[in-house]
C-alpha cells in the first residue's frame, strides 16, 4: 500500500516540490530581511535622530538635519565626564575580568579539583540572576563596607568585574575545550618551561578568545545601568546614569550621538576581530 | 654532509645504556597501566615497544618523556635518574602521534622552537634548521604553516623538530598511525635510514607487529602493563616464550603436550615431538609446542611429523594455506606455490613434518593442566 501511494505521489511531488522549494527559498529571504529590519530599525532611528535639530528639550520629532550635535557632542554639562568615566570603568573592568576569567577558564578546563562542578555552576549565576537583584544585593554589601570602600568608581568597578568575569570565563572556556594538550607537551618537550610554554604556545592560540572576551566585557560594562545605578552612590555619574537622569528633564540629541558612537566603535572592533581571524585562518 | 658528521663519534662501551628503567610502575587510581617493568636500552639502537592497545606502552613512553609521573621506579637517562624532572630538563625529544606542530608558527619556527629555547641564534639557527629539514627531505617549506602540509609532510616536520635538538633519545609515539599504508611503508624505511644517519637511540611505540619487525633492532613486547618478552625480531619470531608472543607476532600453531624429557614433548595423541634443549628450558608437566605455518612441510621427514586430513585450503597466489586436522588439533600450513598445480585437495590425508630446530615451546594456557 505504501509503495502504491509513493508511485502516485512521486510525479506530483516533483512539481509541487519544486514550487515549494522556490517559495521556501524566497520566504527565507523575506523573513531574513524582515528580521534584520526589526533588529536594526531602532538603531537606525537612534542614528537618524542624532542628526536631528530639535526645537525644545525633547528629541522626539524630526525638525531638520544638522551636524552640530556631532561637532558639539559635549555641549551638555556633565556629559563629557560621564562618557569618560564609563570608558575608564569599562576599560579597567574588562581587562581585569578577562585576565581573571582566562585564568579561571584554564583552571576549570585543565584541572580536576574538588569543587570544580560547583565553580562551573557559580560562574553561571551572575549570568542568570536578574540584574536588579544583583544590584540590590551589591548595594547591601557595599553599605556594610562603605567606610573602607566609598561608593563611586571602585564600587562600580568591583561590580562590573564581578559580572563580566562570567562572560570572560564562558568565552575563553569554549576555545580551550578543543585545545590539543599535546601542543603544550610538545613545547615542554622542546625545552620550554611552564611560563614560556604559556607565552609561546597557549596564549597565542587562545588569543582570539581572549580578545573576544575583552570586547564583550567592554561592551557589557560600558552600557550597564541597573547594577551601576545601585552601587554608584550619589555623586558618581556614568554615561547610562547620565542618560537616565537627563531623560527626566530633557533628551538632548547628544545622547544619540554618544550611543551611536559606542555602537559603531563596538561593531568595528568585533568585525575587525572576525576579519583578523578569517585572514589568519586562511594563511594557516 | 652534515657538520655533525665531522665530530669524532664517541666510542660507546658495549654495556652502555641510554635508558634504564627500573621497577617502573604507573597506577591511575585503581588501574595499573605499567606494572613494575625493568628494561635496558642500548645506545644508538632502534628500539620498539610493541603491544596491543592498553598494554602500557604509551604510558611507558610518556613516563620517559616526562609527561606522566611514575608511581614507583626509576628512569635513568645516561645513568642519571630523571623521574622527578620536568620534560624540559630531560635530554629527550618526542614525536607525537598527532604530530603536535604549533599551528600558529611557520615550519621554520616550529623546527627552531627547541633551538631557540637553548639560545641558538642567527646563522647557526638557520643552518641547523635547514640541515634538519634537509634530513627529512623537506627543505624549502620553511615559510609554510603546518596546516598547508600533507599528513606525511607534517609527520616529517615533527621528526625534524625533535631531531634538530640532537637529543640523547628520540621517543616516537605511534607516529605512523595516521598515514595510509603506502606512505607508512615508505616512512618505515625512511625512519630507519634517518636513525642510522643520526645514530640517536630511537624508542618507537607501535601496535603494528610488522612495523616493529621492519624497523627495530630490538623489540619489547608488552601486555597488561608487563614485559612479555624482549629480543631481536628474529629471536621473538623464531623462539617466542609465551603464548601471547607466539600469537601476537605472526601466526603460530600451538599444540598441547607433556614434557617427557629435556628435549621431547608428548602430544595429546601420543606423538613425540623433538625440540632443542634450551627451548624446553627444563620445563616439566603440561606445555605447548609451537611451529610457524611456513616451517611445516607436506610429506618429507624433517624430524618431527604429524599426520592429518586437509580440512580447508585457500590459494593466495604466492602460497597456499591449508588447515589440517590432526589428532593433536588443527594445524595451519603455508606451502609455497613453487610449481603450478601443486595444490593438495581438501579431504586428502597427508603427513606433515618439521625440523626440531623450528619447534618452540611456550607455557600451557592457564586453566588447562
Amino acid at each position: 500500500m505504501t509503495s502504491v501511494a509513493a508511485e502516485i505521489g512521486r510525479p506530483r511531488r516533483s512539481t509541487l516540490g519544486a514550487a515549494w522549494a522556490y517559495v521556501r527559498r524566497h520566504v527565507l529571504t523575506v523573513y531574513a530581511i524582515l528580521f534584520f529590519a526589526y533588529l536594526l530599525l531602532p538603531i537606525g532611528v537612534v542614528a537618524a535622530f542624532s542628526f536631528n535639530h530639535p526645537k525644545g528639550r525633547f528629541n522626539f520629532t524630526w525638525k531638520g538635519f544638522t551636524f552640530s550635535n556631532w561637532t558639539h557632542w559635549n555641549a551638555i554639562p556633565g556629559i563629557q565626564s560621564a562618557v569618560v568615566l564609563s570608558l575608564e570603568i569599562a576599560a579597567v573592568a574588562s581587562i581585569i575580568a578577562t585576565a581573571l576569567g582566562t585564568l579561571m577558564a584554564l583552571a576549570l578546563v585543565r584541572y580536576g579539583f574538588r569543587g570544580r562542578g560547583t565553580t562551573n555552576f557559580i560562574i553561571f549565576l551572575p549570568l542568570s540572576t536578574p540584574e536588579i537583584v544583583l544590584g540590590a544585593s551589591l548595594l547591601t554589601l557595599f553599605l556594610h563596607v562603605s567606610s573602607a570602600i566609598p561608593f563611586g568608581f571602585w564600587t562600580i568597578l568591583i561590580a562590573h568585574v564581578m559580572f563580566c568575569v562570567s562572560f570572560a570565563v564562558v568565552t575563553v572556556k569554549a576555545r580551550l575545550v578543543g585545545f590539543d594538550r599535546h601542543l603544550e607537551e610538545a613545547a615542554m618537550d622542546l625545552g620550554a618551561n611552564e611560563w614560556t610554554t604559556f607565552q609561546k604556545v597557549t596564549l597565542p592560540l587562545i588569543a582570539p578568545a581572549i580578545l573576544a572576551a575583552l570586547l564583550l566585557c567592554f561592551a557589557i560594562s560600558v552600557d550597564d545601568f541597573v547594577v551601576t545605578y545601585f552601587v554608584a552612590g550619589t555623586n558618581t555619574v556614568t554615561f547610562p546614569i547620565f542618560v537616565w537622569g537627563a531623560a527626566r528633564v530633557a533628551t538632548p540629541p547628544q545622547i544619540n550621538v554618544i550611543g551611536i558612537a559606542f555602537f559603531v566603535i563596538a561593531v568595528t572592533a568585533m568585525l575587525g576581530n572576525v576579519v583578523l581571524q578569517n585572514r589568519r585562518a586562511k594563511q594557516a | 654532509m652534515t657538520v655533525e658528521a665531522a665530530v669524532p663519534p664517541e666510542a660507546p662501551a658495549a654495556t652502555e645504556y641510554d635508558i634504564r628503567l627500573i621497577g617502573l610502575t604507573k597506577r591511575f587510581d585503581d588501574v595499573v597501566a605499567v606494572d613494575g617493568i625493568s628494561l635496558d636500552i642500548d645506545r644508538g639502537k632502534f628500539f620498539a615497544l610493541l603491544g596491543p592497545s592498553g598494554c602500557g606502552k604509551t604510558t611507558t613512553l610518556r613516563m620517559i618523556g616526562g609527561f606522566e609521573e611514575p608511581t614507583e621506579g626509576r628512569i635513568e637517562l645516561g645513568g642519571v635518574d630523571v623521574a622527578p624532572l620536568p620534560p624540559y630538563k630531560r635530554d629527550v625529544n618526542t614525536v607525537f602521534q598527532s604530530y603536535a606542530l604549533f599551528p600558529h608558527l611557520t615550519i621554520f619556527e616550529n623546527v627552531a622552537f627547541g633551538l631557540r629555547r637553548r639560545g641558538v641564534k642567527g646563522g647557526d639557527l638557520r643552518r641547523r634548521v635547514g640541515e634538519s629539514l634537509e634530513l627529512v627531505g623537506l627543505a624549502g617549506l620553511e615559510r609554510r604553516k603546518p596546516r598547508q602540509l600533507s599528513g606525511g609532510q607534517q609527520q616529517r616536520i615533527a621528526l625534524a623538530r625533535a631531531l634538530v635538538n640532537r637529543p640523547r633519545v628520540l621517543l616516537l609515539d605511534e607516529p605512523l598511525g595516521a598515514l595510509d599504508l603506502k606512505l607508512r611503508k615508505e616512512m618505515q624505511l625512511e625512519l630507519k635510514r634517518i636513525q642510522a644517519d643520526v645514530g640517536i637511540t630511537f624508542v618507537h611505540v607501535t601496535h603494528d607487529q610488522e612495523e616493529a619487525m621492519t624497523m627495530a633492532d630490538g623489540i619489547v613486547i608488552m601486555n597488561g602493563g608487563r614485559i612479555e618478552q624482549l629480543g631481536t625480531p628474529s629471536e621473538l619470531y623464531e623462539r617466542p616464550r609465551t603464548p601471547f608472543v607466539a600469537g601476537f607476532l605472526g601466526v603460530s600453531n600451538l599444540l598441547e603436550g607433556t614434557a617427557v624429557a629435556g628435549d621431547r614433548v608428548k602430544l595429546a595423541d601420543g606423538t613425540e615431538v623433538q625440540c632443542p634443549h634450551e627451548v624446553l628450558g627444563g620445563r616439566t608437566g603440561t606445555v605447548q609446542i609451537g611451529v610457524r605455518p611456513e616451517k611445516l612441510r607436506i610429506g618429507g621427514d624433517a624430524g618431527n611429523s604429524l599426520s592429518g586430513t586437509i580440512a580447508e585450503s585457500a590459494y593466495i597466489g604466492v602460497s597456499t594455506q591449508y588447515i589440517v586436522e590432526t589428532p593433536a588439533g588443527p594445524v595451519t600450513v603455508y606451502v609455497q606455490n613453487d610449481r603450478p598445480g601443486g595444490q593438495v585437495a581438501t579431504g586428502e590425508r597427508l603427513t606433515l613434518s618439521w625440523s626440531p630446530e623450528s619447534t618452540f615451546v611456550v607455557d600451557a594456557l592457564e586453566g588447562s593442566s
